[in-house]
């Protein structure tokens, strides 16, 4: 690759951080538009990198696409703010298509798909697809599963659209107690949706 | 579920901003760790006689500041190693140099020391079971360690595992300082760190494993 067709993608890549790394830190915030808005541009962006490497497998796209999705929800307290948001959510998808292939994918086949992954955050945000496939685990049945304190306070709160408040007193909690339910509901979807595949 | 419903999904609702960090979250168990290590050592081998005696020289306060150091470093790996796409690059600098400068100065103690006094500077009384006592004191930290990690989010497991070992064993050491009798910074420079890197290879092989998510 020649210096002129470089400095454009290095630019692309500066841009993305610039762009994602404001609208993460509005979300972190508590601005729930601008958090969508960071989560929808990260899933196009998984999206395209994992297509790539899970050529294989299109089936098991959009299950890493929600799945990276959710750990990077749950581990936003892990990011450090010294490093670039592109470096973490790189370090995360990387992590969990590693993950996947150490677990399904046939030991000499691991090898193609994993020797690209090595290749840095650049290739995860030089592309981006924002045509969703169907996932085939559903999260919602998944949801179902947990202990009903916890899914119950995921449904009010993040799909029906209570406040705090109204699910505390819906469910006989104290507000406190909800937030902890709704926290410890996304983990434990975490690693249901890992064991599902 | 479609992705975008679980965007929406993740987008809404009381965790959409997050709290400030927690940091005693994390803390608790390592010092839970710390103290059960200590204790064990208390009862299975007990301090010293000579401790107040012991703390006059040196030499203690040498293997002390080593292990410490070591601690510390290993400790710093861990919570980097926690961070995905954190910076790595300083650790080797922070593993090392505590290693190198203790046995610089156990290189120096050696060459000036009588030939017949060699060996025992090395050997000293204890160098049977010294690694496998640091060993078996940094069990509890290391469980510690591993129960935090697996609420963190470690990327590359086996480097993960490792440094929860040796953390525990260069914390467990720093405990096994207040029973040790040995004084010599060849012994300690051999002997202690062969008792860190036993737990060390132990996280290493059972990383991937127990700290996958």
């Amino acid at each position: 690759m020649t210096p002129m067709q470089r400095i454009p993608e290095v630019d692309l890549l500066r841009n993305t951080e610039l762009r994602l790394h404001a609208l993460f830190l509005q979300g972190v915030e508590g601005d729930a538009l601008a958090y969508r808005r960071f989560l929808q541009a990260t899933a196009t962006h998984l999206r395209a990198f994992l297509r790539r490497r899970l050529s294989r497998w299109p089936d098991e796209v959009e299950d890493l696409v929600q799945e990276s999705l959710l750990a990077i929800h749950n581990q936003r307290l892990s990011y450090d703010t010294g490093v670039p948001l592109t470096a973490w959510i790189y370090a995360i998808a990387r992590y969990k298509l590693i993950d996947w292939l150490r677990r399904h994918a046939r030991r000499d086949s691991l090898h193609d798909p994993l020797d690209e992954v090595l290749a840095g955050e650049s290739a995860l945000f030089s592309s981006a697809d924002a045509d969703a496939g169907e996932a085939r685990r559903d999260l919602a049945k998944l949801l179902a599963t947990l202990p009903d304190k916890q899914r119950d306070a995921i449904i009010h709160t993040k799909l029906d659209g209570l406040s705090v408040r109204e699910a505390a007193g819906m469910l006989d909690m104290s507000e406190a107690a909800v937030k902890v339910s709704v926290h410890r509901g996304l983990k434990a979807l975490a690693t249901t949706l890992r064991d599902a595949t | 579920m479609k992705t975008d419903d679980l965007i929406t999904m993740l987008s809404s609702g009381p965790d959409v901003g997050l709290p400030a960090r927690p940091a005693r979250v994390a803390v608790l168990p390592l010092l839970a760790g710390v103290l059960a290590s200590a204790l064990l050592m208390r009862l299975l081998l007990g301090v010293h006689p000579n401790l107040a005696g012991e703390m006059l020289m040196p030499a203690f306060w040498t293997k002390l500041a080593f292990s410490g150091a070591l601690a510390w470093a290993g400790w710093l790996a861990a919570k980097r190693l926690c961070l995905p796409g954190a910076r790595l690059a300083s650790l080797p600098l922070w593993l090392c140099a505590p290693v190198l400068v203790l046995w610089c100065a156990a290189a120096a103690l050696l060459l000036q020391a009588a030939p017949e006094a060699r060996a025992e500077l090395f050997w000293g009384s204890t160098w049977r079971y010294c690694p496998l006592l640091i060993a078996t004191l940094s069990l509890p930290i290391f469980i510690a360690t591993l129960h935090t990690m697996r609420g963190l989010a470690p990327t590359r497991l086996r480097w993960a595992g490792a440094a929860a070992g040796f953390a525990a064993g260069a914390a467990a050491a720093v405990v096994y300082c207040l029973h040790c009798p040995e004084l010599s910074p060849v012994f300690v420079g051999f002997w202690y760190l062969l008792g860190m890197l036993a737990p060390t290879a132990l996280g290493a092989a059972i990383g991937p494993r127990v700290l996958a998510w």
